[in-house]
């Protein structure tokens, strides 16, 4: 068995990025996810795998140096923290409109505006519902441990190119700089040209004789050329709602309440699960692995069996609403939530519990 | 075996890389660990703290609502912390800059002049060291053999020379503690 390294989740995805064989990482220091790209730079990859790891001048900058290495069939990344995700809101939506595969993680912190630096969950809605303009849809994985952050780059990475479409890992704060064990995986080689030529045919890999030009680009004004591109993406989306949803279940057999969380709130709630079911409360725990595709028909499943649901998050309620939308009124959901970078322990959200039961 | 516990004091006294430590040396043993602290300004010397747990199980919540230890190193984070112990728990301090001791009677409570003692041997670097020691004496849930393996895991190579002076700290820390409250 592999050796098991102490680690901050940050440094995880620098390791898992060199380790699953990516080309490129671009990306601006900031606060709480500054150690991705340091572990990259003391890692040195450009010496190893001859991994590119540049510091660009700004977010912006960043995102559309991922464009550029995207499209000519790459695996390139970029990482940052909240409020430089919104400075890349528009690459984003360009790179999902050039159907263009990356990965991006976004290590949330409190916002809006500059917020703090302390971690949140307030970016739900910008990951999974937009963030960027226009109709499209980026995979979002949540992880909740050091292991989660390694794990997910390689995974994000299948994923992007399996769609051709850019995959979010949206952490936060708390997962960011914690560490914990990881074990590291056997190091991937990065793709050689030829196998990205035969493996992306779309991807600018120069014109040659034996193949018609490809063209990358979000651009099309005749609207019917447009409506096309939307209607591929949305089927597209529906490829992607069948096939990839990801969740996990602690304790759901007999529960008559159910805890729904995602990332270091789906930690936090299972210490809050255990202590619910020492003083007698049947609760269970629901986990979205994926937030895009969501894990609807898994929670509609199990509302046959409940009482109630309670959505927790590091926000002021924004995942809630997709859990709302899957129960249709069949079940009370009820919330709770610290915003601003404060961070509830599980006697605070067990106390809610209690009250949102005998209310 | 599961063991939760916060260690507070200010930036720089080596409260996050105790931890460190302390997570590693549990690795060593085959434990689950998870190290979490608090980030930002409080590095650059303001209060800084530290939650580890070492647990022989998968370990859920790294975020606690009460420790089985505190170990607590200034007055702000005797006020933050005290009340965080479970009863029946333990809570080590040094009295150096204590204003206000602790005052709860259903834990067990410990002092270490952690301070004067790395005053003494001239080494004021070895503080957390002999803080460790002195949790390590209370509740040896690794051994010095697993530390002293956690530390070179720990320290950049060019530092392991120091990892014998760190050694000869923690044995200060496990003699020099004292009880203060015993239930």
């Amino acid at each position: 068995m592999a050796e098991k390294i102490l680690m901050k989740g940050n440094e995880a995805i620098a390791h898992g990025a060199i380790r699953c064989g990516a080309d490129g990482y671009f990306g601006y220091p900031i606060t709480p996810q500054s150690e991705v790209m340091e572990t990259l730079m003391e890692e040195k990859p450009w010496e190893t795998t001859g991994m590119v790891v540049l510091q660009a001048e700004s977010e912006t900058s960043s995102i559309n140096m991922v464009y550029g290495g995207a499209s000519t069939g790459k695996k390139v990344m970029t990482s940052s923290s909240s409020l430089g995700i919104s400075l890349m809101a528009e690459g984003l939506s360009y790179l999902a409109g050039a159907e263009l595969p990356c990965v991006v993680v976004n290590v949330m912190r409190g916002g809006p505006g500059l917020g703090t630096i302390q971690p949140s969950q307030a970016d739900y809605f910008q990951a999974v519902k937009g963030g960027g303009h226009g109709d499209y849809k980026m995979i979002v994985l949540a992880p909740a441990s050091a292991q989660d952050m390694y794990d997910f780059v390689g995974k994000g990475f299948d994923l992007a190119f399996k769609y051709r479409n850019p995959v979010m890992i949206l952490s936060d704060g708390v997962i960011g700089q914690m560490m914990e064990k990881v074990e590291l995986g056997e190091m991937k080689p990065r793709r050689t040209s030829e196998e990205v030529a035969q493996q992306c045919p779309w991807a600018l890999t120069g014109k040659h004789s034996g193949r018609n030009r490809n063209i990358i680009t979000s651009l099309a004004l005749d609207p019917n050329v447009q409506e096309k591109t939307n209607q591929r993406l949305q089927a597209k989306y529906a490829e992607i709602e069948k096939n990839e949803v990801i969740c996990q279940t602690y304790r759901t057999e007999d529960a008559e309440h159910l805890f729904v969380a995602y990332g270091s709130m789906s930690r936090i709630c299972e210490a809050v699960v255990d202590q619910a079911r020492e003083a007698g409360y049947k609760v269970g725990l629901l986990r979205p692995v994926t937030l895009y595709p969501y894990p609807t028909a898994n929670i509609q499943a199990l509302v046959p069996q409940l009482k109630s649901i309670m959505a927790v998050e590091m926000s002021a309620g924004q995942m809630v609403e997709d859990v709302r939308l899957a129960v249709e009124g069949k079940v009370p959901v009820n919330f709770y939530g610290r915003m601003g970078g404060m961070i509830p322990s599980p006697d605070d959200i067990f106390e809610a519990f209690v009250k949102s039961i005998n209310k | 075996m599961k063991e939760e516990l916060i260690i507070a004091g200010f930036g720089g006294q080596g409260v996050l890389s105790m931890g460190k430590i302390l997570a590693y040396s549990g690795i060593m043993q085959d434990k689950e660990v998870t190290w979490m602290p608090s980030y930002g300004p409080e590095m650059r010397g303001g209060t800084a703290n530290v939650t580890v747990i070492l647990s022989d199980k998968k370990i859920g919540s790294p975020i606690l609502s009460k420790c089985d230890t505190a170990i607590i190193l200034n007055q702000q984070s005797m006020d933050k912390f005290e009340g965080m112990v479970k009863p029946g728990g333990l809570l080590i301090y040094d009295p150096n800059g204590i204003t206000r001791h602790p005052e709860r009677k259903d834990i067990n409570i410990c002092s270490i002049e952690a301070a004067e003692e790395s005053a003494r041997i001239g080494n004021l670097k070895a503080f957390n060291m002999i803080v460790l020691g002195a949790f390590l004496k209370k509740k040896p849930v690794v051994s010095m053999e697993s530390v002293v393996k956690g530390l070179k895991k720990s320290l950049p190579e060019r530092h392991h020379h120091l990892i014998p002076m760190n050694e000869q700290a923690i044995k200060i820390g496990m003699d020099k503690v004292v009880d203060t409250n015993v239930l």
